[in-house]
């Protein structure tokens, strides 16, 4: 079979532009090398949906971003993933930074993000964020940002790709391209994969992927960002915060998710190593006191996590989206902050691009637009609970206690168009395990019910697939194999 | 949507959950208890080895054979209980909403509500180790029901952070098994689980507990590979140049336990800082009829302890439903209890002002062990109301004690006291 379009990468970016093709009648696949779509960059992110002001004029990733948070409406509206546009603040505690908020505001108005309002009124900053540090003496307000889940997002993407057509190959690490004839091949580790096009939406390895075609005109470095996730309720807050950002980022803020947890990070470190997503001592103690110039009471004793993100910072510092001169083969590299907010705009750049060389864009008569909402035991009325037992009892069988998800969820997600084989994926899906006891109670069920739906034993269950295994054997098995081998008690 | 009408409900079926509804049961109420497992018995089944009991019955026993007993009783007695059953709210009218596959949506109306969820366990997350987030890390009670309910090991090579009393004893079971425990690692300068499962369990393995160090790395991307290891200071910094790095595929976390409080908020009862609800002398919370024993009021070194405490509390809540349910009851007047030197928290944290001439069960830990030291109760004003004297003190094992205030003297007007524990001024000493 040859497809008419190959995107590699599942992260957020990859997805989207998947999704955003699949409304055309074209034979589109997406090819992931991990166990699992939205595991790289997109799963180790602020989940911030940025209002546009951030990024330098020069760079195109500011005119993505502003494009791309006003798609976040239609997107939410169709694909039903968790967001809420709550606003953020950039939190100025020195006078000279007043005028920086100033200049900051008059080219984002001029550029057309909406609503920024520089607030000198510290009692009202504060009523409108209490935890801030009564040190602000103004801040730089945009309604427009918003927070999201993105690896739900990206899941969201990823299912409605899949009712529109799409095929997903995981576990597909593209190892060769070669490319005559307009025909690329893809030698991946599930096998060949031909097409006609090829979108390179492969994050920290899509350098090395454009390599591959001959195309070695940029460099990706890999820039590593620290987290502190804190319990929900352990703080609340309104906004976004950041503080005035430095030349590589825009800082250590303090955020709320969209579940009501709070977090605090990333930093910003160079590192070489792409597979390097620890965290460290000094990283955990730079984010903390990075965060507590913006809340000086950080919930340090509510901390439940802490994990690192990496960020594919490419040398010029802005997105390489390019229709390259490898006919067919388009780049979507470097997709650094705001990759996240860019990506519906990104994608629609990928649809001129393909129109641009020639690819018939058809709508198919039977694209749905809509990913319904996943049914969620919280969501329900006591009422709506009591039916929908009736109707599948698996509601009822409360697996993760913290979030305070049932079997029925799990299952679910197991079943998905996107299903999860894992117990990560199960966790990025409906949660279990992200709350405070860290999957120590709800651990042992989920890997009964992975094995159980997907027919294999408990130690083939992974937490992300190849040697992430949890289990080594039954009970009994050391001493069975010791006596085997003879060896003496 | 199935509708219970109970004078009493128990959350939970743990050691404190059973011997709370059996004693409210006896005092001729109608109880109902409701489990989230798919059967009675709680965290005590999976402790399958022996030290329970001693208190109780004056019998060495494993986990289950203990709460069978009471598990036999509530049978006998025909206590009527839900399992797998998950309650998900309780308001402050006491109603109680809960969840299973037979029944769909429960609602169980109750005159008093007893809370006995138990405890969890704190978490990596909770004590923020840095380094990558591998497969093959897990608290010491999960890896027990793995091993224990499940008939699964979790790994080969253990390192086990914590020394508290699941992880040692998980440190034997899985050396039992034939696995390869390398080292307990404590960041205090001793243990801090019971003295006997020190030597029970790591001395008369010869595995090496390694005090003074913490777990500051984990390795591995996918499993992991290892830990590095410091030693830390006196205000647990770790001292750079001290690292070790110990291979294992296994890393346990044996590093506290936490009161389940996540129903008790949701309830609307207050908390303290122990993360257990507040509590009165009759161990009722900041919500009437809301009761509170075992672990999900305060980590107890010993089942046998909890069991005490649930009795009082089935007692105490069955007095409720007779006596003071459906009564106006004026504004209680009570006196707070403060934690002073050397003591982490106490309970109950607030005294009827009624209940003065009883005797009063006072239980708290201290924050640091000591030794030959004096334990006293002041009031606001530093006057002694009680005193008696401690050869040692340890943060492991719990005091308890049981006072009748109004012999000791107590001021009618008193409004705190402050419990503390320090060492004994030398005129005391040359006394011993």
């Amino acid at each position: 079979m040859i497809f008419d379009v190959i995107v590699i990468g599942g992260g957020v970016i990859g997805c989207c532009i998947a999704r955003t093709l699949s409304k055309y009648d074209l034979n589109i696949c997406l090819i992931e090398k991990e166990a699992d779509i939205a595991n790289g960059t997109t799963k180790g992110n602020s989940g911030v949906v940025h209002a546009g002001y951030g990024a330098p004029r020069e760079h195109t990733r500011r005119q993505f971003c502003i494009k791309g948070n006003k798609l976040y409406t239609q997107a939410v509206e169709e694909l039903n993933f968790p967001f809420q546009r709550i606003g953020s603040f950039v939190v100025a505690v020195e006078d000279n930074q007043i005028k920086f908020l100033e200049e900051e505001r008059k080219r984002g108005i001029e550029d057309g993000i909406p609503g920024l309002e520089l607030i000198l009124d510290k009692e009202r900053i504060k009523y409108m964020e209490p935890n801030l540090t009564n040190d602000v003496i103004g801040v730089l307000h945009a309604p427009t940002a918003g927070i999201v889940s993105p690896y739900e997002m990206t899941f969201a993407l990823a299912e409605n790709a899949v009712i529109n057509g799409v095929k997903f190959f995981l576990n597909a690490k593209v190892k060769k391209i070669t490319h005559q004839d307009y025909l690329f091949k893809l030698k991946t580790k599930a096998g060949e994969f031909q097409g006609r096009n090829v979108i390179n939406a492969a994050g920290l390895y899509a350098a090395k992927i454009s390599k591959m075609v001959g195309l070695d005109y940029f460099e990706l470095m890999p820039r590593k960002g620290e987290y502190i996730l804190f319990d929900r309720n352990a703080m609340h807050l309104n906004k976004v915060l950041f503080p005035i950002p430095t030349k590589v980022s825009k800082g250590i803020l303090v955020c709320p998710t969209i579940h009501g947890n709070t977090f605090v990070g990333p930093n910003a470190q160079n590192i070489t190593d792409k597979k390097d997503i620890s965290t460290t001592e000094a990283g955990l103690k730079e984010i903390i006191e990075g965060g507590r110039q913006l809340v000086p009471n950080l919930p340090l004793r509510a901390s439940i996590k802490n994990f690192a993100g990496l960020r594919a910072v490419p040398d010029t510092y802005d997105f390489v989206i390019d229709n390259t001169d490898v006919y067919g083969f388009i780049n979507v590299a470097g997709i650094l902050s705001p990759g996240l907010t860019s990506c519906y705009a990104i994608a629609e750049r990928v649809e001129e691009y393909l129109e641009l060389i020639g690819v018939e864009l058809k709508t198919k008569d039977d694209y749905n637009p809509i990913r319904p909402k996943p049914e969620r035991f919280k969501d329900f009325s006591k009422e709506q609970l009591d039916g929908k037992i009736k109707e599948d009892p698996a509601w009822a069988r409360i697996i993760c206690r913290c979030e305070m998800i049932p079997e029925k969820e799990i299952v679910d997600a197991i079943h998905n168009p996107v299903g999860a084989k894992t117990v990560d994926g199960i966790k990025f899906r409906c949660r279990p395990g992200m709350g405070r006891c860290g999957g120590g109670f709800c651990r042992p069920r989920v890997i009964e019910i992975l094995s159980r739906e997907l027919g294999i034993t408990y130690q083939e269950v992974t937490k992300r697939g190849e040697d992430t295994y949890f289990l080594i054997g039954k009970t009994k098995d050391i001493q069975l194999r010791n006596i085997e081998e003879g060896v003496k008690e | 949507m199935n509708k219970y009408k109970v004078d009493v409900v128990v959350i939970g079926s743990g050691a404190a959950g059973l011997a709370s509804a059996v004693e409210a049961k006896k005092a001729e109420l109608s109880v109902l208890i409701i489990e989230r497992d798919h059967e009675l018995g709680g965290i005590t089944l999976q402790c399958i080895h022996n030290g329970f009991g001693l208190k109780e019955f004056e019998e060495e026993l494993t986990g289950p054979e203990y709460i069978q007993r009471f598990i036999n009783e509530v049978k006998e007695l025909k206590i009527p209980y839900l399992l797998d059953t998950m309650v998900f709210e309780i308001n402050k009218d006491k109603y109680l909403y809960a969840v299973n596959k037979q029944e769909g949506l429960i609602e169980v109306e109750a005159k008093a509500i007893i809370l006995a969820m138990g405890c969890r366990e704190r978490t990596r997350g909770a004590i923020n180790i840095p380094g990558f987030r591998p497969s093959g890390i897990y608290t010491a009670g999960q890896a027990q029901r793995f091993v224990n309910i499940e008939g699964y090991l979790p790994g080969n090579t253990f390192v086990i952070l914590g020394s508290g009393d699941i992880g040692m004893i998980m440190a034997r079971r899985l050396t039992w098994e034939g696995c390869k425990v390398k080292a307990v690692v404590e960041i205090l300068p001793y243990v801090s689980g019971l003295l006997r499962n020190q030597v029970q369990c790591l001395e008369d393995y010869e595995i090496p507990l390694i005090t003074n160090y913490t777990v500051t790395k984990i390795h591995g991307r996918d499993r992991i590979k290892g830990v590095t290891i410091s030693k830390v200071d006196r205000n647990f910094d770790r001292i750079v140049g001290s690292e070790k790095f110990i291979e294992c595929d296994t890393l346990l976390l044996s590093v506290g336990l936490i009161p389940e409080n996540e129903l008790t908020l949701q309830a609307g009862v207050e908390l303290s800082k122990n993360g257990g609800p507040v509590v009165d002398n009759n161990l009722e919370t900041s919500v009437e009829g809301i009761f509170a024993c075992g672990n999900v009021l305060q980590v107890h070194d010993l089942v046998d302890l909890v069991t005490a405490e649930a009795k009082r509390t089935g007692k105490v809540a069955a007095e409720y439903v007779k006596s003071r349910y459906d009564k106006e009851i004026k504004a209680r007047e009570t006196i707070k209890l403060v934690s002073g030197d050397n003591v982490n928290y106490v309970k109950p944290d607030l005294i009827n002002k009624n209940d003065l001439s009883n005797d009063i069960i006072f239980t708290f830990r201290v924050s640091y062990p000591d030794r030959r030291v004096l334990i006293q109760f002041k009031d606001e004003e530093n006057s002694i109301i009680y005193k008696r004297k401690k050869i040692y003190v340890i943060p492991s094992e719990m005091v308890e004690l049981s006072i009748n205030l109004e012999k000791q003297g107590i001021k009618p007007d008193c409004k705190t006291i402050t419990v503390e524990v320090i060492p004994r001024p030398e005129v005391l000493i040359e006394e011993d």
